[in-house]
């Protein structure tokens, strides 16, 4: 390819000609492109080569990162906030929905998505009149992912729906690193794991921006240690906001539901 | 964990940049990696190495920069370097932070090809 002729390509090319007939190939080449400039001269049968250096900033999102972004601009799109409940098995995730879905989704429409690798339980418990549920069952897979949820919307009736609950595969591990195109990421702890939880599982504590610290009835039954779990969410974490509650009492569960409130006033 | 996925997606957009311009080999291609973007810079390279070879690309020498993580500090108005751990301290307060200002990119930022 000969530089001097090549047609004006677009305005982000940098081209330079690095040879042509006064580089000759028993010249030793120098410089950061010495190698690929030889090797692309000896390659070339009239010893002419351009090499186009191209200055690009293209962000590499894996296709689950890219369906996620699409689930975002629907949601966007429908007026809707998407929560995704991450946390280990046993957390209270089911509870919590059941809970907020009897005391909230009265006067809010919210949807339910809920992720298992087998059963339909949880969508059973969660099934309620007014509320549109769909179950699902992931198999072998240890988290949701994004393309999971984009089908699973559209089993769902999402008429005048302002909440869109995610109840995701309990693990602590692999969710972390699945977007599924969520506003906000809520991880919950629950008092019958250890306070260190944080500390040991620190990537999706890290990506939370909400983190429940649920079951803080049997708390002082279990002997566990409130203060030092808060004060580890909050070196993990410090960017989340911090909610303690009982969905079985209901201490502090008025200020998750004013969270929900401020999350649907909200303009889209 | 994810580095096949990524290296796919960058090798994919090498070989559209490369087509559109009509090129026919690639020489070198530069990738920038936060300390905090979650990916290994060596499993990239051997996600590199087992893709490259079925492409255009097979000859190419990956360059990955890397990208220190910084955070911002509220109380001192400044930013500072982090570790790559997961807690953010301040080094001149103290103060913890979570707002993060650099450290997770995962881009592609140069190609050059002929």
């Amino acid at each position: 390819m000969n530089p001097t002729t090549e047609p004006p390509v677009s305005e982000t090319f940098r081209v330079t000609a690095l040879s042509g007939p006064t580089v000759s190939q028993s010249r030793t080449l120098s410089g950061p492109l010495a190698a690929e400039v030889t090797a692309a001269l000896d390659a070339s049968p009239g010893g002419e080569v351009a090499i186009k250096s191209l200055d690009v900033r293209i962000p590499l999102l894996e296709k689950n990162d890219i369906l996620a972004e699409r689930n975002r601009g629907y949601f966007l799109g429908r007026g809707l906030v998407a929560l995704n409940l991450v946390s280990s098995p046993g957390a209270g995730k089911t509870t919590l929905l059941e809970r907020t879905l009897d005391e909230f989704g009265g006067s809010t429409r919210c949807a339910v998505l809920v992720g298992d690798l087998e059963t339909e339980n949880d969508g059973r418990r969660l099934r309620r009149p007014h509320v549109p549920v769909a179950q699902i069952t992931t198999g072998t897979t240890c988290h949701l992912d994004a393309s999971m949820i984009a089908r699973g919307v559209e089993s769902l009736d999402l008429e005048g729906v302002k909440l869109l609950f995610i109840e995701n595969v309990g693990n602590l591990v692999c969710p972390a690193s699945f977007d599924l195109g969520e506003q906000l990421r809520v991880v919950l702890l629950s008092t019958t794991e250890g306070e260190d939880k944080p500390l040991k599982y620190p990537p999706i504590f890290k990506s939370a921006q909400v983190v429940l610290l649920t079951k803080i009835d049997v708390a002082d039954a279990l002997g566990f240690d409130r203060a030092a779990a808060v004060n580890n969410i909050r070196r993990i974490a410090p960017q989340a906001k911090l909610i303690q509650l009982s969905a079985r009492t209901g201490e502090g569960f008025g200020e998750w539901l004013a969270l929900l409130a401020s999350l649907v006033r909200k303009p889209h | 964990m994810h580095e096949v996925g990524i290296m796919e997606s960058a090798l994919d957009a090498v070989l559209r940049q490369v087509r559109s311009s009509g090129a026919q080999r690639v020489h070198r291609i530069v990738i920038r990696v936060g300390a905090l973007s979650g990916v290994e810079p060596e499993a990239l390279r051997f996600a590199f190495e087992a893709i490259a070879p079925q492409t255009l690309a097979a000859e190419a020498v990956l360059e990955i920069n890397a990208v220190p993580g910084r955070a911002h500090c509220v109380t001192c108005a400044e930013d500072f370097e982090t570790d790559t751990g997961f807690i953010y301290a301040c080094p001149r307060c103290g103060q913890l932070s979570g707002d993060l200002r650099q450290g997770r990119e995962l881009e592609l930022s140069r190609i050059e090809m002929s």
